[in-house]
């Protein structure tokens, strides 16, 4: 029985399973033996990461998210404009956008047009392979016209690979969006239209070194595709949402777990991504990280209208089990390996 | 049912330094020198060691490689290919003997 099947909001459900495995020490314990606990964010937050919404055209097999063309939760105006204000207020330099994939908010553009005079850095994480539907083609265009930095998932340089995860045809998909990008001056050396790509594993095992695995996407996608990216960033499968699901199923968790606990590095933890971060749910919910946001792991206070830096700053993280994917071997985070 | 090959004996490798602890360590030591990035990379030395796995038939080996070269970067149509070497160089050698059972053959016959 998968502990899923009943629904896709069972976060206190994951939270609980996730705090009963055998054998697996406490996160907060492990730190504590090293003197980190309790763990604090640091006294300024350079990201605002806002999670748009649930709703995406795929249904990639590890996404933390669920996401897919079933969800139906959407970020409104009101809190894209409280977002804005928080950014404003506090001089946050860089504005993350992620999803779901983003472009299925309706308000994505206005945002983006907002942001664009507020903050330094704006980021939006797409899949690239919605900006082929009909409606959306014009993005990437919009997206240079406002200096818009791209992070795209890509798993692997194989459309076999990248498929089985993220669904039939995608490779090619977003090869096609990839080469588009490039036209605009996306993804080229010295030119200011960044383009990172995200790897990540294709199931229960731990990303590859990040310099390497780049220099194969590098080679590959530039032979074979006539395709360049800027950076290419590792992410663990974090075990919270499908991925978790998976791991049940297949009965690949324990042993997941184990591999993610062995392989605890201490140098990751004054590079962990809550610590400059605050995520903000599509509701207004604040969380330490997006994945904390999945598994319902509010910050105090709970929503943005009620949000203060006085308050947040240094404020004790909130942690889990799921957290050893950020601390396992080079360590993880929506930027990529943080010990390198 | 027992079998000679228990897959929660690879988690027991460590023990074989019980009663040899300073022979473990230089094997250790010598070992994880092997496999670090060199003039070969250390995916490509993964690769090389999943094949050998095959080779010698080590399922402890075939399990560690084949979870190491996923994680230096390696995919499903790689790591086939590396065991195709394994087998082709196994193929190999039998029929290469080949050649010593034509002679003996020869010797012995009119």
């Amino acid at each position: 029985m998968s502990i899923m099947n009943l629904n896709e909001n069972n976060s206190n459900s994951q939270v609980e399973y996730l705090k009963n495995i055998e054998g697996i020490k406490p996160f907060a314990d492990r730190i504590k033996e090293i003197g980190f606990y309790s763990l604090k964010s640091n006294r300024t937050i350079s990201t605002l990461q806002v999670n748009v919404g649930k709703v995406c055209n795929l249904m990639c097999k590890h996404c933390h998210v669920e996401a897919g063309p079933h969800r139906t939760e959407s970020m409104n105006r009101d809190i894209m404009f409280q977002c804005l204000k928080m950014v404003a207020d506090n001089h946050i330099p860089t504005l993350d956008i992620t999803g779901g994939a983003p472009e299925l908010n309706p308000n994505l553009a206005w945002f983006i047009e907002e942001a664009s005079q507020l903050a330094g850095h704006v980021i939006v994480r797409t899949n690239l392979t919605v900006l082929r539907l009909n409606e959306y083609t014009n993005m990437p265009e919009f997206y240079a016209d406002h200096n818009v930095e791209l992070i795209s998932s890509l798993p692997y340089y194989s459309a076999k690979d990248t498929d089985r995860q993220r669904g039939e045809g995608v490779f090619l998909s977003s090869i096609a969006v990839l080469s588009r990008l490039n036209e605009l001056g996306y993804g080229q050396r010295d030119g200011s239209l960044k383009l990172n790509l995200v790897y990540n594993p294709g199931g229960a095992f731990l990303p590859p070194a990040q310099d390497a695995i780049e220099g194969d996407f590098r080679r590959v996608l530039a032979k074979q595709y006539g395709v360049s990216f800027n950076n290419l960033y590792t992410i663990t499968n974090v075990p919270v949402g499908r991925f978790l699901t998976f791991l049940y199923d297949s009965g690949n968790l324990h042993r997941y777990m184990e591999r993610l606990t062995s392989s605890f590095n201490t140098s990751t933890i004054s590079r962990l991504m809550c610590r400059d971060q605050v995520s903000v749910g599509w509701n207004g919910q604040l969380y330490d990280c997006d994945f904390n946001q999945m598994l319902g792991l509010n910050c105090t206070p709970a929503h943005i209208s009620e949000f203060s830096l006085e308050t947040f700053k240094e404020r004790e993280i909130l942690l889990g089990n799921h957290c050893y994917a950020c601390t396992a071997g080079a360590g993880s985070s929506c930027g990529g390996a943080t010990s390198i | 049912m027992e079998t000679y090959y228990n897959p929660n004996d690879l988690s027991k490798f460590a023990t074989m330094g019980e009663e040899a602890p300073e022979l473990w360590e230089l094997f250790m030591s010598y070992y994880s020198s092997v496999f670090k990035d060199g003039a070969l990379s250390a995916r490509e030395k993964a690769l090389i060691a999943l094949a050998v796995a095959h080779a010698v038939q080590c399922p402890y080996c075939i399990e560690a490689y084949t979870e190491g070269a996923l994680e230096k970067g390696s995919n499903q149509a790689q790591m086939t290919e590396a065991i195709h070497v394994a087998a082709a160089i196994r193929a190999g050698a039998t029929l290469v003997h080949g050649v010593q059972m034509k002679n003996i053959a020869n010797k012995l016959g009119f």
